[in-house]
């Protein structure tokens, strides 16, 4: 395999370069570039010269300890409670700024639990870092079945021959065509609070009885109705890669499937699903990688807010490395982000290997 | 790319112009307003008359869009590929300057003696950048509001105080004829942020940064004036005087006009556009919460890139570009605040009895710059989020406390700005 790959393909090779070229140009380079900025303080535009930090960014980012406060006791050793019978515990910024804790310089609070009397926090060096990672993972987790199951059915719904399926087809298809700011910028209006559609929607479905919900406006609902529009916008290409899947499934064997008298689920699941095999595991990772790089919607509709229930990690590279000249510390979160979405892949490619 | 659209702008020039000389230098210039036609039509006649007024240079401009400007020049600068003349925000100046991106400006200090003090962008010492205009907020209201909510109508000399202002809101809320008592146009987390609310902050007596030394944010952005400024934002959204930062642009841009605002704070930019509407809309000065009343200053400026080759011919342009016709002319075709009392006199809008004499005054009398430092670019995006954040019901101390951390820790790195310290 490889001296068939160096030697006698040269006509090959030179097919390959522009591709390749370009290709290692704009995604390998950048990526070594980024690799070695990350362990610079390199600013966007400074006239301080840049030096080499190591790791720094990379523990400002990740740094983690979890700190235990007592309650608050007068004199007497009493716990102090306030009116509503509330323990009371010293400020967290009292510990991360005070000499004494140097180990915690400069973190803060991320969420805490409470475990007895006591209350444990959790504190990062970046909080913003934190939430962005929760919420760029809570993002995939969701839409990569979602989508990819929805785009299943779709597709399996126009796989037929029936009277004017192209309308359909076209119709899937056509949010993937539109830009994805423009598709923002109209969901934007459809979440509004005041009198968006889909409030106007529910509210005239129920006869009135719906509360109007400030959808983008409210940290429980903004991340999952970026969730729905996001899967509502891409699932069509999806559906187009599942159906090409679906057309290479010859249809001896659905007659052979029909003759031996399986059920509509049997045939589904020992015809369709092993022929979809590949096509599954390509749309998967596809939308994995995707997911990850959820950027525009963020940027064009919530920016990250409110308080910073829609951060992600691209948007916070951007946001570091454009809006605030960080560009060492954009780096550090593309790296980073590089690594998580190899690992996935390779995971993911790992669990849906060929089985001999 | 960059180069060949040069090559086809000088081209095009070449074949529109008349050849006044070949001996003209040609200087390159940039400019934000690409898009805006009527603002691309004032700045290409002043470039002509430029170019016809003398043989020495040739001034060959080209447009980007606003919101894609800064990023352009920065791309530029690390490429190396700067103009002669750029044009540059009030408060991002300084930041461009200290990177060596910028020289100072070699114009005499007499020409722009009369200037609005927002208009004149100095850092260390040395001009950089003088703007044709400043811009102003103030407080949009209706004459019939004040009236029928019995209120007193404040001025310059004696604006509403804070218990004043509060009690304006209560009575607009409580009269239930608005949607909202006041429109922030909080949908807008940009420059607005910094530039339109920073203003209630001094007013209650904090700051952004410590103003002396620059260093430092700490007991200026969460002492205890601006924690109390930050117990008085969120209480504007709690209690549901204010829409917040999912507000529609829609809904912000005519909420006033079709009367579901009381008050709105806006800039003077959309004063021309309402008053085509709103007949009686009176623009009231910023309250005052204790510390006096300001409003922010600065707008967009031209300044000389530090790899220009002729800054004589570029100061020339800056210069030519600054007389008092061409600021009136800005003035009255996008209804910015003419940078001199003789341009505002020559204007429909700004000149005595003019329906926008009232921004003159306030841009006169409370502008105040956004801190002027190169960490300013930072420390507006911290102040942003944190004033979101608030809005949006975080706690006042923590969330204050973190953004004085996050400024600290950014100046911190980047050993104090160059600022002498």
């Amino acid at each position: 395999m490889g001296s068939k790959l160096t030697q006698s393909n040269r006509a090959g090779w030179a097919f390959a370069l522009p591709g390749f070229g370009l290709i290692a140009l704009f995604i390998i380079v950048p990526f070594f570039f980024a690799f070695a900025l990350s362990l610079t303080d390199q600013r966007l535009i400074s006239p301080n010269p840049t030096q080499y930090v190591g790791l720094e960014n990379y523990r400002n980012l990740l740094g983690l300890a979890v700190v235990t406060l007592e309650p608050e006791r007068d004199e007497s050793g009493e716990i102090v409670r306030d009116e509503d019978g509330a323990l009371q515990y010293p400020r967290v910024r009292s510990i991360t700024r005070s000499d004494e804790y140097s180990q915690y310089a400069g973190m803060r609070e991320w969420f805490r639990w409470q475990s007895g009397d006591n209350a444990r926090v959790v504190v990062a060096s970046d909080v913003i870092f934190m939430k962005a990672l929760v919420n760029t993972l809570t993002f995939v987790i969701v839409v990569a079945p979602v989508q990819g199951g929805l785009a299943l059915v779709l597709a399996l719904l126009i796989n037929q021959r029936l009277r004017g399926i192209n309308v359909f087809r076209t119709v899937f298809f056509m949010p993937v065509v539109v830009s994805i700011v423009v598709v923002s910028l109209l969901w934007r209006f459809i979440y509004d609070g005041n009198d968006g559609l889909l409030n106007n929607l529910l509210s005239g479905l129920t006869f009135g009885l719906f509360e109007p919900v400030d959808w983008l406006g409210n940290t429980d609902t903004a991340l999952g109705s970026i969730i729905a529009m996001s899967i509502w916008q891409a699932v069509g290409f999806h559906m187009v890669i599942w159906l090409a899947g679906l057309q290479t499934i010859s249809p001896t064997l659905y007659e052979a499937a029909a003759i031996e008298g399986a059920s509509k689920w049997q045939t589904f699941r020992y015809v369709t699903w092993p022929g979809l095999r590949n096509t599954a595991v390509l749309v998967l990772i596809v939308i994995t990688m995707q997911s990850f790089a959820l950027f525009a919607q963020i940027d064009v509709m919530t920016n990250g807010g409110p308080l910073d229930s829609t951060q992600t990690l691209v948007f916070q590279a951007v946001e570091r490395g454009y809006g605030k000249q960080d560009i060492s510390g954009g780096s550090t979160i593309s790296v980073i982000l590089f690594l998580l979405v190899l690992t996935i892949s390779l995971i993911q490619r790992y669990l849906t290997r060929e089985r001999t | 790319m960059r180069k060949t659209s040069l090559f086809a702008a000088a081209l095009l020039a070449s074949a529109v112009l008349p050849h006044t000389a070949h001996a003209q230098t040609e200087l390159s210039m940039w400019y934000h307003g690409a898009g805006n036609e009527v603002e691309s039509k004032l700045i290409n006649k002043i470039v002509s008359d430029f170019n016809e007024s003398q043989s020495d240079w040739k001034v060959v401009i080209e447009s980007f869009p606003q919101s894609s400007y800064n990023d352009s020049v920065v791309a530029a600068a690390l490429a190396g590929n700067l103009p002669d003349i750029i044009d540059v925000d009030g408060p991002v100046m300084p930041n461009w300057a200290w990177s060596g991106y910028m020289q100072p400006l070699p114009i005499e200090e007499s020409v722009i003696e009369n200037f609005l003090p927002g208009a004149i962008g100095r850092w260390d010492g040395k001009v950089y950048s003088v703007g044709l205009w400043d811009a102003a907020v103030a407080l949009y209201a209706r004459e019939s509001t004040l009236e029928e909510l019995g209120l007193r109508r404040p001025t310059l000399e004696e604006p509403w105080t804070g218990e004043e202002f509060m009690a304006a809101l209560k009575a607009a809320k409580d009269s239930g004829n608005y949607k909202f008592a006041l429109d922030l146009g909080m949908n807008d987390q940009g420059e607005w942020y910094p530039y339109a609310f920073a203003p209630f902050l001094w007013s209650h007596g904090g700051g952004i940064v410590d103003r002396d030394t620059y260093q430092t944010a700490e007991g200026v952005l969460n002492g205890e004036a601006a924690i109390e400024f930050g117990e008085w934002w969120q209480s504007l959204f709690e209690e549901g005087y204010a829409p917040g930062t999912s507000e529609a642009p829609a809904d912000q841009e005519r909420g006033f006009i079709e009367g579901d605002f009381a008050f709105q704070w806006n800039g003077n930019w959309r004063a021309v556009a309402t008053l085509e509407e709103v007949d009686d809309v009176v623009f009231l000065p910023a309250p005052d919460f204790g510390e006096g009343n300001y409003i922010g200053g600065g707008s967009w400026q031209f300044g000389i890139s530090a790899s220009s080759d002729n800054p004589e011919g570029a100061a020339a342009f800056i210069e030519f570009a600054l007389q008092d016709k061409y600021l009136a002319a800005f003035s009255d075709a996008i209804g910015l605040i003419p940078s001199t009392p003789g341009a505002a006199a020559m204007t429909k809008n700004y000149a005595e009895g003019g329906p926008l004499e009232a921004f003159f005054a306030l841009s006169e009398q409370q502008a105040r710059l956004r801190p002027v430092t190169p960490g300013y670019v930072v420390q507006s995006k911290v102040f942003t989020k944190a004033l979101a954040d608030i809005a949006n019901g975080a706690d006042v101390g923590d969330t204050l406390d973190a953004a004085v951390d996050e400024i600290d820790a950014d100046i911190k790195r980047n050993q104090g700005y160059g600022h002498e310290g």
